[in-house]
């Protein structure tokens, strides 16, 4: 079965999935596997957390920046 | 000491943490800050806050950042074997024989969209600075200074193939160590 990947495919898919385009194999096996599983959706969320949260960290305009000591926490 | 002047100097501690994060190095970060505060106080001008500020300070920052990437390009560019080399970073997710999770990944809320966020933020950079020294390049020159793929290939003498590796791993890393550290934590409330 071209298109079943377990869940640590899928994992590992998610990852490199952030740094570089998927082949549609992968993109397709992707869809494919994330409707049947529970565990690879949650996962899948938290890559998206850290790519949102690395986005604003970078950015670091949080309104509590703008008064001072928010962006330097130790 | 101009109101400008005391602005820039108060904010050399918030722009080391950048630098060292980035360069791994003190002695570099150090004089990536200082040269960014003496290019700074040369062409003093206003802003409307002290966001904005920072934001212009940090976008200097970046320059210096590179420039001292360059200037120690033989330092930077030769990545350092760990025992990451060898390991598959998979392997700290544990797996059933068949591949299936054995736990669940933990729902980690949406840290990015709360007031939490700043706490987010404190652990992000705790674990970025545990990752090994020449990944935590890496990782944030694609992160931070937001360089492309081909840029960072050309400046490290990259191939394309080594620096997808390594920033699998260092994304595989920092997943974990987020999840023990800040799902731990907000659980733990």
């Amino acid at each position: 079965m071209p298109f079943n990947r377990t869940c640590r495919d899928v994992a590992a898919l998610l990852v490199a999935r952030e740094d570089r385009d998927l082949g549609l194999a992968d993109r397709l096996a992707l869809r494919m596997h994330m409707v049947i599983c529970d565990a690879c959706p949650r996962f899948e969320r938290q890559i998206l957390t850290m790519r949102n949260s690395l986005q604003q960290w970078r950015n670091y305009s949080s309104p509590e920046d703008s008064t001072g000591n928010g962006a330097s926490p130790k | 000491m101009t109101h400008f002047e005391q602005q820039i100097v108060a904010l050399q501690d918030y722009l080391l943490k950048f630098a060292r994060l980035q360069l791994r190095n003190d002695a570099w970060a150090e004089d990536a800050v200082s040269e960014t505060v003496v290019a700074a106080l040369a062409k003093p001008q206003s802003f409307g806050n002290r966001s904005q500020l920072k934001t212009w300070l940090v976008g200097i920052l970046k320059h210096k950042v590179i420039d001292a990437l360059r200037h120690h390009h033989r330092e930077v560019s030769g990545l350092e074997h760990t025992d990451d080399d060898n390991a598959d970073p998979l392997e700290a997710i544990a797996f059933q024989a068949d591949g299936h999770f054995v736990e669940a990944p933990a729902d980690w809320g949406n840290p990015e969209q709360q007031a939490s966020s700043q706490q987010f933020f404190a652990i992000l950079e705790a674990c970025a600075s545990k990752l090994p020294a020449s990944q935590g390049r890496l990782f944030l020159m694609r992160e931070w200074l937001e360089l492309s793929s081909e840029e960072i290939c050309k400046e490290l003498q990259l191939t394309p193939t080594n620096l997808y590796v390594q920033l699998h791993r260092a994304r595989l890393r920092l997943r974990e160590c987020l999840e023990l550290h800040w799902y731990m934590k907000a659980s733990a409330k």
